[in-house]
């Protein structure tokens, strides 16, 4: 009887506490508004605030870092919370397996005027039909302060590796676009890697760490450039130095004679969203020349628009490089796009080099 | 048959004990469970569990943890007890509250801001360095942030406050005539520290060191932001598993290992404080 009661007294009170909370949102989501996953350069407001006033909605953004725990994310929510999200481009097809995304209708949005390089198909489309679009782009290079190392030896992916710029160097915590840079550096194709190319690349990234004074993260990333920690960032490029150039002309990227790892961001839109035509209306506005102006100099990191009519002032493309893009888009690699098996070890080969000593 | 000041007993508890198995054990069950399912999709196993003991990255992670949050603790409570012994026993009663005060203002400034604004004080334009090179002390500036010793100095910047409370309170509620007995008896200022005082102040010194323990081994953002990832500690091999490949059996399993340290580590603690007897 008292175990009776006692079990009674305890699933009484957290069956009444797991339903107060699971009435609770894990977000400020609803059906009259917009909700979007995305990364945080889709937070600022100077992109938001003009969809918003045009269409009368509120736009509730939720940032994450990572698809793995953007999907997260989207399996802790009911079907239907979420109307957009924001997804590397490679990794679309892991929400299309999942089920989660909704076809795009081409001919609502401006195809033709994107970039080629940067439609991706083979990762965008599947099984003939569009699951994202790409709306911004950039590389994964060499990131540096031109006053303070030879920009010349800036357009070689050796001067990473070489003592001169020992203890100057800073690298990107990020294993795909990395190990990308990694590969190309002994002349392998970034789409076409495979476990029989990790001991090399392994030997290049231990070179890397050997000279390197931190492996760190976005912001950090920013810091350390911006302070004169480091002076090289390996895996840098525009989305580091474009937003502070301004303060801090003197930090540049380049594409070296290698070429870069082209990084990609889509847009994709839910198939269980409740609001689809406001969905589509926030992508086209997001692909528009003015969503595309205000998205590639967003606050938090700024990159190259995929549609090449995006309505950037001259200032704005001299500092994007835009007129160069032809030429880096030629040179550049996509992402390396690991089965499971694969990325599951390259994300081991990335933490043996952190932990290297 | 429950009797009435039974029932009222359990009524009381009642909350604590639903939020504790709504919040804890199930999740906790929850997260045990998904630790038993890899990722791969090859059904239950101790997959995970084994890719930490066979990766040597892996298990040097829970190295690098144990040593960092052994140093922060040591050293925090080296620099804690003589502050709390100069608040308790030096800081005339009037002052001791705005001293307390003043203590504790580290706790009042965000975790992320504090952090980088150590980052900004250690790096090589830093005032550290700015300060050393200025006065001749060193001739060129030296790597001070993203190291391992950054990430202490974080640590212990703030938990030398959170040790300060806990054994400023102990030295607090202990009564002066333990002093004077032994001084009666012919100890020293020092003996009596040593034989009297020390042992006596020894819970405020574990409930700190252990809370210290526990904080700093689950800490992700100081090693993240100071540490410069020259080297992974546990949480931030936690959180790798996540981010992109969202490997939440990996997660799983490296979280209950980090959790059954802690155990070990509330276990030795209880054991020394006798928590079982309060």
């Amino acid at each position: 009887m008292k175990t009776k009661s006692l079990l009674s007294s305890i699933s009484g009170v957290s069956f009444a506490a797991m339903l107060m909370f699971s009435a609770l949102p894990i977000t400020p989501v609803s059906a009259a508004d917009l909700n979007a996953l995305v990364w945080c350069d889709h937070s600022d407001p100077n992109l938001l605030k003009p969809f918003e006033d045009a269409n009368g909605i509120k736009v509730n953004v939720k940032e994450f870092e990572g698809t793995g725990a953007g999907l997260a994310l989207v399996d802790q929510s009911k079907p239907g919370d979420w109307d957009v999200m924001v997804i590397d481009s490679i990794d679309i097809h892991r929400g299309v397996e999942k089920k989660l995304f909704e076809p795009l209708p081409e001919d609502k949005l401006p195809m033709a005027d994107l970039f080629p390089e940067v439609k991706m198909d083979s990762s965008t489309v599947i099984d003939g039909m569009r699951y994202g679009i790409t709306e911004k782009f950039g590389y994964n290079t060499i990131g540096f302060n031109k006053t303070k190392v030879d920009p010349a030896d800036m357009n070689s992916f050796a001067a990473l590796t070489s003592d001169k710029y020992k203890g100057r160097i800073a690298i990107y915590d990020y294993y795909l676009p990395v190990i990308g840079m990694a590969a190309m550096s002994i002349g392998k194709k970034t789409s076409e890697l495979t476990e029989a190319d990790l001991p090399a690349i392994k030997e290049v990234l231990a070179k890397m760490k050997a000279n390197a004074k931190a492996v760190t993260d976005v912001a950090s990333s920013q810091t350390a450039l911006a302070t004169g920690e480091a002076d090289i960032l390996v895996g840098g490029g525009e989305w580091v130095t474009a937003g502070i150039a301004k303060d801090k002309p003197e930090l540049d990227f380049s594409i070296p004679k290698e070429g870069a790892v082209l990084w990609s961001q889509s847009l994709a839109m839910f198939k269980d969203s409740a609001n689809k035509e406001m969905a589509l209306k926030f992508i086209q506005y997001v692909m528009s020349p003015e969503g595309q102006a205000r998205l590639a100099t967003s606050s938090c990191y700024w990159g190259m628009p995929s549609n090449t009519k995006a309505a950037l002032n001259d200032d704005q493309k001299k500092i994007l490089r835009f007129a160069e893009q032809p030429d880096f888009l030629k040179r550049a690699q996509a992402y390396p796009a690991p089965n499971e098996a694969l990325d599951k070890k390259m994300q081991d080969l990335w933490t043996e080099m952190i932990q290297a000593k | 048959m429950i009797l009435p000041q039974n029932r009222v007993a359990w009524a009381s508890v009642s909350p604590a004990l639903g939020w504790t198995l709504a919040f804890f054990v199930l999740p906790f069950a929850a997260m045990a469970a998904i630790s038993f399912y890899p990722q791969d999709g090859s059904g239950p196993s101790l997959l995970s569990y084994a890719q930490f003991f066979n990766s040597p990255s892996y298990y040097y992670a829970l190295f690098n943890s144990l040593e960092v949050t052994g140093l922060v603790t040591v050293i925090s409570i080296l620099l804690a007890y003589p502050f709390a012994l100069i608040l308790a026993d030096v800081v005339p009663e009037r002052w001791q509250r705005l001293a307390l005060t003043l203590a504790v203002l580290p706790f009042w400034t965000s975790y992320v801001v504090r952090s980088y604004s150590w980052l900004l004080v250690l790096s090589e334009n830093g005032l550290v360095n700015a300060t050393m090179v200025k006065f001749g002390i060193l001739s060129a500036p030296i790597q001070l942030a993203n190291t391992r010793g950054a990430t202490i100095i974080g640590f212990v910047h703030f938990f030398v406050m959170l040790l300060t409370l806990t054994i400023y309170a102990n030295l607090k509620q202990l009564s002066p005539n333990y002093r004077k007995a032994a001084a009666d008896l012919g100890a020293g200022p020092i003996r009596s520290f040593i034989h009297v005082v020390l042992p006596l102040t020894l819970p405020g010194i574990m409930v700190g060191a252990f809370l210290t323990f526990v904080l700093a081994i689950g800490d992700y953002i100081t090693p993240q932001i100071l540490g410069g990832n020259n080297e992974l500690l546990m949480p931030q091999l936690i959180m790798m598993q996540i981010g992109r490949r969202g490997d939440f059996s990996s997660a799983s399993a490296l979280s209950i290992i980090l959790m059954l340290v802690v155990t070990v580590a509330y276990l030795f603690c209880a054991r020394w404080l006798k928590i079982e007897r309060t």
